[in-house]
């Protein structure tokens, strides 16, 4: 055991994330490119909005519908508040919730998902039962219902919406978790005695990441979308918090009138959807191995 | 139909001609060299063996007879000549003429090569009938006459049936059949009998011979078996990183090669082992009995005793039980009845109900490496997890550890910080018996471990284990199909088949004639360097 009989190894050192992460992003296409941009831009807005709007998020002003100007430049809503403000400020609250939401639905649906998948058996027959009926009413209106019996609150509108969402990762998660939950590598693990909570962290977890992240983007869109349907029927983000959904709703009326105001936030809401598929795409064509062909 | 039987065609003319071959494949953002400038010559109705280790390039070669290359795969130099056609100079469309019908190729796994939803037949003549070689009822009729030559049971009918109705053995005889069907002048053959056990390579390699004399068709054989090729080919081509190492005929190849890697090669199969008699048990089977969904019995009253510090080499056909036995050791298959004693102690059936301290004294090491080796995490992350697992190893006493493990499967903690994918299978292997030593085991249960790495490699690693075996004293269960195998590591050996222990006890009392009629047809369908042997072998049987 001396060491003149150890296998010759050619040292290299493993590149850290950082510069992995930097070489990826030079490759990067063009839109990828466009879409972390936009999306930083949307963060920044975001988080600096008490910083960067020209008024209050509520402040109101004695003239309503107020076409563009240099004191308004986007004009004013149906109460007289500034619609760049308004705007502004429904980037923080919209995506904020957006995220809140799409993170508790992965908690949620991975978890249980790949317990499902490791477990088989009763437990996998339960919780896939269950996530069938749920998914067997349109979720849409499930989400109506339930707004209107709990109130519709920015958590109730997280938790509802969430849990919803979590079907559909459920049932990707158990997937993905199935083909990994029989090599042998879980095994080993579960021979070793080593408990659920390692083997899905540590063992599982990692191997199904790509189309998790994948879903992760898309899921998120469509949460955005969600949000932005049931604050414009009126159940969603309540007056007088700003949101991008129930701006339009309440000046839709503009639009008899060839105003495009109302458009805008509706463009704010179709361009962080595009945005993050552009993301999401590039990911999936960067993780997955599967290149076109010449 | 070219030829409407059997008959020698034109023979002794060269059909295919490679010169200066160059193959590049692309990993890490570059090309790298794969064939550096092979030459090789097939006369019509010859078979070429090729052989060497994985990574030889020999199925690159192979592909590139019919002037293909796999997908990130590029042939950068050289001319194939096939015919006088240069397939790489004519366009695709040229090639893919020529491709089933005059060239054909015969996968490792046939089972991957089926389309599961069509029947066999209609896939056997398939190409014959696109290529507008013959009619449909024409290539019904010379399927079925392949499948009789082919000793496929029930000719007539066994071409209605789907590719998951029939075994493996046939199924590789059917990719024959299909390969035949437009009688090629060449076929190439990509380790045909790798993934089938020895019984059933044994009929594979005779109807495959059979019929290539019969059609006096050309053929590559491509295998890292030296045995094997020993029976198929006429002529040797011994290959290395790319390069030849050497060709010649087989019985010269077989009696004097000339240099010093063939001669490794040839060496590898001679590995033996003295046994050492038993003086202490350690695990003791009884009377077991296991079955699937409480149905399929597999295992049927199987009694097995390993003693301390020994070998017991577990042999068999797949399908015999061999790795059911290791699930119910390992307690991940409860037994249905019969008892299981682990250092004078009973173990509990289940692996839940088992302690920490029994599951670290019996580890098991996998037959692939890949499936066992989480690719997410470094080598240093696959053997500290046991450490702080099982015995609570911190920080630097872990490390030392960890280094000392390293030393003891002979690789270089350089490679600590690597993911499974950057190292080769035999090193990945190394790393699963590391891991498997982390956690100070006993009983160490091997599942076929070296039968998906090539024969160099292998007898690297079960001369690892010996002196493991030597130096910590630990118990194998060694579950394989390879005799060679069994003779390099065993002290004892049990037979099995169906489910059952057909004979169990010394090495040398097992291996020693007599023997029992399964051990016997076991035994004599380990191919043998010896060219004739497959002959002497069919013939003795068929009295």
């Amino acid at each position: 055991m001396t060491r003149s009989d150890s296998v010759a190894a050619v040292r290299r050192l493993r590149r850290s994330r950082a510069t992995r992460a930097k070489t990826a992003l030079k490759k990067a296409p063009f839109s990828a490119w466009f879409g972390i941009v936009v999306i930083l831009g949307y963060v920044f807005v975001a988080v600096f909005a008490h910083w960067i709007a020209p008024y209050g998020e509520t402040q109101v002003f004695s003239e309503a519908f107020a076409p563009w100007s240099q004191e308004f430049k986007l004009g004013t809503d149906q109460l007289g508040r500034d619609m760049l403000t308004r705007l502004i400020y429904g980037a923080r609250n919209t995506i904020a919730i957006a995220v809140a939401t799409t993170l508790l639905s992965f908690a949620v649906g991975v978890s249980l998902g790949l317990l499902a998948a490791l477990y088989r058996g009763w437990l996998d027959q339960i919780l896939s039962r269950a996530v069938d009926v749920l998914m067997s009413i349109p979720s849409l209106i499930f989400a109506l219902v339930l707004l209107t019996i709990f109130g519709s609150s920015i958590t109730s509108l997280i938790v509802i919406i969430a849990l919803l969402d979590s079907t559909r990762v459920f049932r990707l998660s158990r997937a993905v978790g199935l083909n990994v939950a029989v090599m042998e590598y879980v095994e080993v693990a579960r021979l070793r005695g080593e408990g659920p909570k390692w083997i899905i962290a540590k063992e599982i977890l990692p191997n199904v990441m790509p189309p998790l992240v994948a879903e992760f983007g898309l899921r998120f869109c469509f949460v955005f979308l969600t949000v932005a349907a049931l604050s414009f029927l009126g159940v969603g983000i309540q007056p007088p918090t700003a949101d991008w959904g129930s701006m339009v709703r309440e000046n839709a009326t503009l639009i008899t009138y060839g105003d495009v105001t109302p458009l805008l936030p509706a463009g704010a809401i179709a361009l962080l959807t595009v945005s993050v598929n552009f993301v999401v795409d590039w990911f999936l064509q960067a993780t997955s191995g599967l290149r076109d062909e010449k | 139909m070219k030829s409407s039987g059997p008959g020698p065609r034109e023979k002794g003319k060269d059909l295919l001609q490679i010169r200066n071959l160059h193959v590049e494949g692309f990993s890490d953002e570059r090309w790298h060299p794969i064939v550096h400038g092979v030459d090789l010559t097939l006369k019509r109705g010859q078979v070429l063996g090729l052989i060497g280790e994985s990574g030889a390039g020999k199925s690159t070669i192979g592909l590139a007879a019919m002037g293909y290359a796999k997908p990130g795969c590029r042939i950068t130099q050289g001319s194939v000549l096939f015919d006088g056609i240069d397939l790489l100079a004519v366009n695709e469309k040229g090639r893919r003429r020529l491709r089933g019908s005059r060239i054909a190729y015969v996968a490792q796994s046939a089972a991957a090569s089926f389309n599961p939803a069509h029947r066999l037949l209609e896939q056997t003549v398939e190409t014959a009938v696109a290529h507008g070689i013959a009619g449909r009822e024409e290539a019904n009729r010379s399927a079925v006459d392949l499948y009789r030559r082919l000793q496929l049971p029930e000719p007539e009918t066994i071409g209605f049936r789907y590719p998951h109705q029939v075994s493996g053995g046939q199924l590789q005889r059917a990719m024959t059949a299909m390969a035949m069907a437009c009688r090629p002048d060449l076929i190439i053959f990509d380790e045909p009998t790798t993934a089938l056990d020895v019984t059933t390579q044994v009929e594979v390699l005779a109807s495959i011979r059979n019929i290539v004399e019969e059609f006096s068709t050309a053929a590559i054989y491509v295998t890292h078996d030296l045995a094997v090729v020993a029976q198929m080919a006429d002529r040797i081509m011994v290959l290395r990183h790319g390069r030849t190492v050497e060709e010649a005929d087989t019985r010269q190849m077989l009696a004097s090669p000339s240099q010093e890697y063939t001669k490794t090669l040839w060496a590898v199969r001679k590995l033996a082992k003295p046994e050492v008699p038993a003086d202490d048990y350690l695990l003791t089977i009884d009377n077991v009995t296991a079955a699937y969904a409480g149905k399929v019995k597999v295992l049927q009253d199987v009694s097995i005793k390993v003693p301390r510090g020994r070998t017991v080499a577990v042999v068999g056909e797949s399908g015999s039980g061999k790795s059911t036995l290791a699930r119910v050791v390992t307690g991940l298959l409860p037994p249905i009845s019969g008892s299981i004693s682990f250092a004078g102690r009973l173990l509990s059936t289940g692996l839940k109900t088992r302690p920490k301290e029994v599951l670290r004294r019996i580890q098991m090491i996998y037959q692939m490496p890949d499936n066992a080796l989480n690719p997410r995490q470094t080598v240093e992350e696959v053997i500290a997890r046991p450490l702080e697992f099982y015995l609570g190893l911190k920080g630097a006493r872990r490390d030392r550890r960890i280094g000392e493990l390293m030393h003891m499967v002979e690789m270089s903690e350089d490679f600590l910080e690597r993911l499974p994918g950057e190292l080769s299978g035999g090193q990945k292997q190394r790393v699963c018996i590391a891991r498997a030593l982390a956690a100070d085991p006993e009983l160490i249960i091997c599942d076929e471990i070296t039968s998906a790495l090539d024969q160099i490699v292998q007898e690297e690693i079960l001369k690892l284990l010996i002196r493991l075996q030597r130096e910590l004293g630990m118990s194998y269960i060694f579950i394989t199909h390879d005799i060679a195998t069994v003779r390099a590591i065993a002290d004892e050996i049990v037979v099995m088949h169906r489910g059952k222990v057909v004979e169990q006890g010394l090495k040398s009392e097992v291996l020693t004639p007599p023997h029992a009629a399964y051990t016997e047809r076991l035994l004599s369908s380990v191919p043998e360097m010896n060219p004739d042997w497959l002959t002497r072998l069919l013939a003795s049987r068929k009295i």
